[in-house]
């Protein structure tokens, strides 16, 4: 467990954040100039503040020097030491578990190699395992995937969750992506101007209609974790979640095992009446729970579905038509995305 | 070839490698230590020091010539301590033009080591810190690797400076030949005398070629570190 409390002016901006984050991936959430990178700089003890108090398994770091906090820390822009190759670089803060994080990370054939004939996502691995091999006690990445482009993302994102689970650590995962977010992190805490707006285990903020304006439209919305039943012959995946069960396109996770399903607002649609004739693999018999007129033409509904939560965000004219009350039966239909095996659970 | 220049001569050219290497050698550490503050120090003063560092570079060389008369002359106080200390003199000596060179040299050769250590990514000293690193270690493995040719070509104007300076010299330790009679000083005397012309324009020749040769060196080494930060 982490526990973070920060204070910090930069001029007019005003750095307070508190929060803890428990062993797994807590992701730092926020639009640009938020302050996730000075939160974790803070963390790292790279910042000086006027207050940072960190406190890691209940031992206050505050009187610790950077150098001895046992941090690992991944960069955005990986910053390898462009005088020594892959080995030695990965060896500057220890040894520990060589073998086993070469191996992971993939990293056996670029050992004599220099950072400057890495590719991004190269580089980015190196700095992962760099950070690893000093054993460091808690993990602090910032958008350590923001720098690469889509295939490379796709190509660090698994060394990303084996590394979540496989160590117990502590890890902060700063982002501004919540595809990223959801499907790495079990926690969140979302920064706006410096201050913590929300924060809690991932599917519960993802879910609660306060975060909206937070987290914008776009990034609204369930994530359900549930255990594959089957695979379909055409292709589909068959998950049983406390919503009831969902098809998700392509053949994913393997029978038994735990994936998490994440449905964005905005691909929910609400029926009043049992829909037939649909192209829709999955409809859902749903409560509205909560009404919330947004500031425009927005509309989000919770709708509770067994006993997991959805979110809906539909126009204020679908409403009306509708006329959508709490406590109502309605149908919802829905898109929904594998994101992630978790094996956590 | 050895007739080439008169006994005199190579003693002055001996005189003045020997008084510019001990300079760079000398100058070297402390130059380095200023670099770094100015470079990456934050601390009261910064501002003063890097005026200080500077002054040689415009001051008039007899000022501080004249300046080192007072201070390490044999009555100086600072050249008492030294003398006291380490039984070292620099009045009228062939270290006290080492000294003058030093000083002299020392802006440049501060201005190119900074140069260099600013060019490196502080980002990655910080890197080097969340992996455990202590000051020390970081400035043995990161900083002074990467800043390297800066700090070579540094200490190659520092010596270029050395062998060539006049006015801080002179004024300091006089024109004793075999003491401190330097390559400069040595044109200087034979320009002073009747037939010593062709003379002093070969000694001007090996010390253009001196000067040249230490220039097209730390520009190559600066070019290397842009290489670097670019590549």
């Amino acid at each position: 467990m982490l526990q973070v409390r920060i204070l910090k002016s930069f001029g007019d901006f005003t750095l307070d954040a508190a929060f803890d984050a428990p062993a797994g991936i807590t992701a730092i959430f926020g639009p640009s100039g938020s302050g996730k990178t000075s939160v974790i700089r803070a963390v790292a003890g790279l910042l000086a503040c006027e207050t940072a108090n960190v406190v890691l398994s209940g031992t206050s770091l505050d009187r610790t020097a950077p150098n001895k906090r046992k941090i690992g820390y991944v960069f955005q822009d990986a910053r390898l030491f462009p005088n020594m190759n892959v080995l030695k670089n990965l060896r500057y803060g220890g040894t520990h578990d060589e073998d086993a994080v070469i191996a992971v990370l993939g990293l056996s054939d670029l050992l004599d190699r220099f950072p400057a004939s890495l590719s991004g996502g190269e580089k980015q691995r190196v700095s992962l395992g760099r950070a690893l091999m000093s054993a460091p006690e808690m993990l602090l990445l910032d958008e350590p995937l923001s720098a690469l482009d889509g295939p490379r993302k796709a190509e660090v994102l698994p060394y990303l969750e084996a590394l979540r689970d496989q160590t117990d650590i502590p890890i902060l995962y700063v982002s501004h992506d919540m595809s990223e977010v959801a499907r790495l992190a079990r926690h969140i805490v979302v920064l706006d101007q410096g201050k913590v707006v929300l924060a809690g285990p991932l599917e519960d903020i993802l879910a609660d209609p306060a975060a909206v304006p937070f987290l914008g439209a776009q990034d609204t919305g369930s994530v359900l974790t549930g255990r594959v039943v089957g695979h379909s012959d055409d292709g589909l995946t068959k998950i049983e979640t406390g919503a009831g069960p969902l098809w998700v396109p392509g053949p994913v996770g393997r029978s038994g095992g735990y994936l998490r399903v994440r449905i964005p607002a905005q691909d929910v649609i609400l029926s009043r009446s049992a829909p037939v004739g649909m192209s829709a693999l999955n409809v859902l018999s749903v409560t509205i729970t909560a009404l919330e007129r947004g500031g425009q033409a927005g509309v989000i509904v919770t709708l509770k579905a067994g006993n997991d939560r959805l979110l809906a965000r539909i126009t204020k004219r679908s409403c009306d038509a509708l006329n959508l009350v709490e406590g109502m039966q309605v149908f919802a239909i829905l898109k929904a995305t594998a994101i992630a095996p978790d094996d956590v659970v | 070839m050895t007739d080439w220049l008169g006994p005199n001569e190579w003693t002055a050219l001996l005189l003045s490698l020997k008084v510019a290497f001990w300079a760079t050698v000398f100058s070297l550490p402390v130059g380095f230590v200023v670099a770094y503050a100015l470079a990456r120090g934050q601390f009261f003063g910064r501002g003063a020091l890097n005026v200080l560092v500077h002054l040689p570079l415009v001051m008039p060389p007899v000022v501080t010539g004249y300046l080192l008369l007072l201070g390490f002359g044999r009555t100086g106080p600072l050249g008492a301590v030294f003398e006291d200390l380490f039984g070292l003199i620099f009045a009228f000596r062939w270290t006290g033009a080492a000294l003058a060179a030093a000083i002299m040299g020392f802006p440049l050769m501060v201005r190119a080591m900074r140069l260099s250590i600013e060019a490196v990514d502080a980002g990655l000293e910080e890197a080097a810190t969340t992996l455990g690193a202590s000051r020390l270690r970081i400035l043995r493995t990161i900083t002074v690797p990467l800043a390297w040719p800066g700090i070579l070509a540094g200490a190659v104007l520092g010596f270029a400076k050395g062998m060539g300076e006049f006015g801080a010299t002179v004024t300091f330790v006089s024109n004793i030949p075999g003491q401190t009679q330097t390559l400069a000083l040595s044109i200087d005397t034979l320009l002073e005398i009747p037939g010593g012309e062709p003379l002093a324009l070969r000694l001007a020749i090996v010390s253009i070629a001196i000067a040249a040769v230490a220039l097209i060196l730390s520009e190559m080494l600066a070019q290397r570190v842009t290489n670097r930060r670019t590549g």
